[in-house]
């Protein structure tokens, strides 16, 4: 089935009208040694109702979130999604319009970034936010080629508790524009500020850490803080949105960029993305940003309205000057956060925040009572903690996938963090007592 | 009467949506975690409830236009009809509330549709590999240029220049400053083409790669295609192709039988997926064969009949974002493919070509295709015996005499329903406006853009000031955007920034 309205008889008009008797005679610019000389090799086209049922089978063959009790988290989480939100930026003048660049048409838009600007300014404490990035990995690897832009140094240092995916995306920016990345190690579950200090150099751009970390640990930031602007560098921090609500900002603790995956505002976690990166800093930053910003403004009758600004950054304008590449990134998703912020408040945020405090403790509490179990560092968390098991924890996490639990994310699986019989357990608002108790007798049969 | 801020719309102690009260032991917040480590000043989000935000949000939506209403002929973006089963597809739970570091075991369905995906493109463009990671285009032309770097390293000489026409995306420039590489501009000649001469001049061994997009962004087929290739390959270099116009070549031609090494895809204009006001998009990369071992990790691959991720790539370049990708968008884009089949996805491309042409005929008196000379103001006429692929660019010079810009025919397009074409880019027509109808626009549509073309071109003649003033219908007139570019119109914040 083809979406193409046009029938013979309409073909057949327009050639008519400019005067060719077939397409072939518009293809002939195309030389006959690249022509495909047989159709693409692809199976043959589905009816719609044909495609609900080999999809809809194909969807089954997960086990998803619909149908286990999920402890998976490790930057994505399994969040409650009211239902207003879907409804809303199903929109079709949400979801198929494009990038606002004829703002007369396009305020539904660009209001929207102007909300979630402010709101992640709220969230993170700090004075300037972008419209959005790709996600919190490559809004980490941007947040250090601002830092080398900004302060001329050539040289990243993240904690070894930063999520795994942000450090390699870092490493992959850095490699062609030749940014040195160290990754200090964090046996103790977060990064020790003296340790820090004795490898900070005149040539550190910045430095990265994530709080909570990917541990699901809390870092020492105060001292981190010091330390990094003793050195003269810049304090990058990846922070969780939801944490917000009850731990202190960025801006607060002294952090110069906050960036982050903002999927846990609203968005499902759909197997990886699309998610949501997020991107603040202070205002001496913000003409080497990446990405679109809106700014408010008026028309020409005084009346308000927004367009996208600060545009001589960007890579339409600026080619290869420009201080990203960025074009395409998360508008949608970003309304669905916006749309998330709105409808659980300044309240329900904190509730959320305390909810995944409360569950996340009383999970980590009884699965530590079970013999051979233990919390891997002493370290506060918010909603997510490494256990030592007493069984390969990727053994553990394919058991318990037969009783209806993915128990959580098995360390092993990220050689660089060594920690073979780590198993990080998150527990968010969603989960009930009975699936943590469920979880708990699961695990205890490891014992 | 504009629209107040959600943030107007508070007030205290509404909220919009209810949470289960705790059903574990509660303890003070403070016994979790350390004081200092308390957030003393709570974000100050908007109190509102569920209806406020319903009629908010729907009030800001009707603001926008969008191919669900009325035709979107912006150039170079391939808004095309966006099928509403996708939407459904993706939203199934066993997709959406998959977790991506859930274990392969439990991620069966959602393996083997990227598998299927990867192989169906690297089939659509002639190339062996896929990656399916990169996020959106300009994410997709970075990775296949580390992936190029990665190449020519490996052959032990990074080497340092990335050759562009002066016709390209700014993508393009800005993703070869990122990656380390300078870009060095080719001259596009008085036929809309690459100058194969010239580019055999430019070229060296410092030349890593030459980035193109066929057809051009002009909207004409490169003829040469197979000589550009030799020419690159002679040097050394690779040949990248952007994908953004594919749409153009389904089943006609593909990149890797024209002689490119790598492309990107865009999934939100090719392949049907919605652009959402700015994204979420996918760009995936195909690369040819013994480009395959640089690919990011990682790739999904299936041993027997089991898929599973494959990270163990000692030669990859590494991560170019967490997780494995835009999952969401893969799945509307392997719908598209999968309901349109081999000879649908030709359909496509022949009906956006014959769309483009159409309306490049009908409307080519009053909106003449010119490209400048290289480095003079001189227009020169593209050849009317030349047609024009997926789009055209159309010049907008003759109304200059009325005091009329193509920007005003832009904002007047609005008045008459319409979304406005692509206009100033390429920069190498003066006056530009680029229209790309897509195949999933009607004859009765494309006429009614036609007649308004015309009807706008009338005005310019007779009533100049109306289209200078336009748009005279949209929800609010001309924004004066210098007012926008100061930190305090940047978000409601600053303010209280100030104050602290």
């Amino acid at each position: 089935m083809t979406y193409i309205p046009n029938t013979d008889a309409d073909r057949q008009a327009m050639m008519e009208a400019i005067g060719i008797g077939s397409v072939e005679e518009l293809l002939t610019v195309i030389p006959n040694d690249v022509r495909l000389d047989g159709p693409l090799d692809l199976p043959p086209a589905l009816s719609e109702l044909e495609l609900h049922d080999s999809m809809g089978e194909m969807a089954s063959r997960n086990g998803s979130a619909d149908r286990m009790a999920s402890f998976v988290g490790g930057g994505m989480y399994d969040h409650f999604v009211p239902s207003a939100i879907g409804h809303l930026a199903g929109r079709s003048e949400f979801l198929t319009s494009y990038t606002p660049y004829q703002p007369e048409v396009s305020q539904g838009t660009l209001q929207g970034i102007y909300e979630f600007q402010t709101m992640i300014c709220e969230l993170t404490g700090l004075e300037v936010a972008n419209a959005s990035m790709y996600d919190g990995a490559s809004a980490t690897a941007e947040a250090a080629m601002l830092a080398r832009s900004a302060t001329g140094r050539d040289r990243v240092i993240l904690a070894g508790s930063v999520h795994p995916h942000y450090v390699e995306t870092v490493r992959t920016y850095a490699h062609g524009p030749g940014i040195e990345v160290e990754k200090l190690p964090c046996p103790n579950g977060a990064l020790d500020p003296g340790q820090l200090a004795s490898a900070l150099t005149g040539d550190t751009a910045c430095v990265i850490v994530q709080h909570p970390n990917f541990f699901g640990c809390l870092e020492s930031m105060s001292e981190l803080e010091r330390v990094v602007h003793g050195a003269g560098a810049l304090l990058v921090m990846a922070v969780d949105p939801i944490s917000l609500g009850v731990i202190e900002s960025p801006g607060a603790y002294g952090a110069d960029i906050a960036v982050g995956e903002g999927q846990s505002m609203g968005n499902q976690v759909s197997y990886g993305g699309p998610a949501l990166g997020f991107f603040a800093a202070r205002n001496r930053f913000v003409r080497r940003m990446p990405g679109r910003i809106a700014g408010q403004t008026v028309d020409q009758e005084n009346l308000r309205g927004f367009v996208l600004t600060l545009q001589a950054r960007e890579q339409h304008i600026r080619r290869d000057k420009a201080t990203s590449n960025i074009c395409t990134s998360q508008q949608l998703n970003a309304l669905m956060a916006t749309i998330y912020l709105s409808l659980i408040g300044k309240e329900g945020l904190k509730q959320v925040a305390e909810l995944c405090l409360h569950k996340s403790h009383y999970a980590a509490v009884r699965i530590a009572d079970l013999p051979g179990y233990e919390l891997a560092f002493d370290r506060p968390f918010f909603k997510e903690f490494v256990v030592r098991t007493p069984a390969a924890p990727g053994e553990i996490v394919t058991r318990l996938a037969d009783d209806g639990l993915l128990a959580g994310i098995d360390l092993a699986r990220f050689p660089s963090l060594e920690m073979e019989d780590g198993l990080l357990i998150a527990v968010t608002e969603r989960r009930t007592r009975a699936q943590i108790d469920r979880l708990v007798e699961a695990l205890a049969r490891f014992s | 009467m504009s629209e107040p801020l959600i943030f107007e719309l508070s007030s205290p102690g509404r909220r919009g949506v209810s949470l289960p009260a705790p059903d574990v032991p509660v303890k003070p917040v403070a016994s979790y975690l350390p004081e200092a480590d308390l957030r003393t000043a709570p974000p100050e989000l908007p109190e509102v409830s569920e209806v406020d935000v319903v009629r908010h949000y729907t009030r800001l939506s009707t603001l926008n236009y969008h191919p669900d209403r009325a035709m979107y002929p912006l150039g170079s973006c391939t808004i095309k009809h966006n099928p509403k089963v996708n939407e459904d597809m993706a939203a199934l739970p066993g997709f959406a509330r998959l977790h991506p570091m859930q274990q392969d075991e439990t991620c069966q369905g959602g393996l083997q549709l990227m598998y299927e995906l990867s192989r169906d493109l690297a089939e659509i463009a002639g190339l062996e590999g896929v990656t399916l990671q990169p996020a959106a285009g300009a994410h997709g032309e970075l990775t296949g240029l580390m992936i190029m770097r990665a190449y020519h390293e490996a052959r032990g000489h990074a080497r340092r220049k990335v050759i562009i026409p002066d016709s390209a995306h700014g993508t393009n420039p800005a993703s070869v400053t990122l990656v380390g590489y300078e870009t060095v501009q080719i001259p596009t000649n008085a036929h809309g083409l690459v100058d194969t001469g010239r580019l055999a001049e430019l070229i060296d061994e410092e030349t890593a790669a030459f980035m193109l997009t066929n057809p051009n962004t002009l909207g004409l087929f490169e003829s040469e295609i197979r000589t550009i290739a030799d020419i690159v390959h002679d040097a050394g270099a690779l040949l990248y192709m952007d994908g953004a116009n594919l749409n153009a070549v389904l089943g006609i031609t593909r990149p890797g039988d024209m002689g490119f090494d790598v492309v990107h895809f865009n999934l939100h204009k090719t392949f049907s997926t919605p652009h959402g006001g700015g994204g979420p998009g996918a760009g995936p990369v195909g690369v040819r064969s013994d480009l395959v071992r640089f690919l990011p990790t990682p790739v999904p691959v299936k041993d027997g009949d089991v898929y599973r991720f494959d990270y163990d790539r000692p030669d990859s370049i590494g991560r170019v974002r967490g997780f494995g990708g835009s999952f969401g968008m893969m799945v509307r884009a392997y719908a598209y493919i999968r309901a349109n089949g081999p000879d649908g996805l030709r359909q496509v491309s022949e009906n956006a070509i014959l769309n483009a042409n159409y309306i490049m005929r009908r409307l080519e008196k009053s909106y003449p295709r010119t490209v400048l000379v290289h480095g003079t103001q001189k227009e020169t006429q593209i050849p009317a015996d030349v047609p024009c692929q997926h789009e055209f660019v159309a010049s907008g010079t003759r109304f200059r005499e009325h005091g009329v810009r193509m920007l005003d025919i832009a904002k007047r397009l609005l008045d008459y329903g319409f979304y406005a074409p692509t206009i100033y880019f390429p920069l190498i027509v003066p006056e530009a406006a680029m229209v790309e109808p897509t195949e999933t626009e009607s004859k009765e549509s494309i006429d009614r853009f036609i007649d308004a073309m015309t009807a706008i071109a009338e005005e310019v003649e007779n009533d100049p000031e109306l289209v200078r003033n336009a748009p005279h219908t949209t929800p609010v007139g001309r924004l004066d955007e210098a007012r926008a570019a100061h930190p305090k119109t940047l978000n409601l914040r600053y303010r209280k920034s100030l104050a602290e």
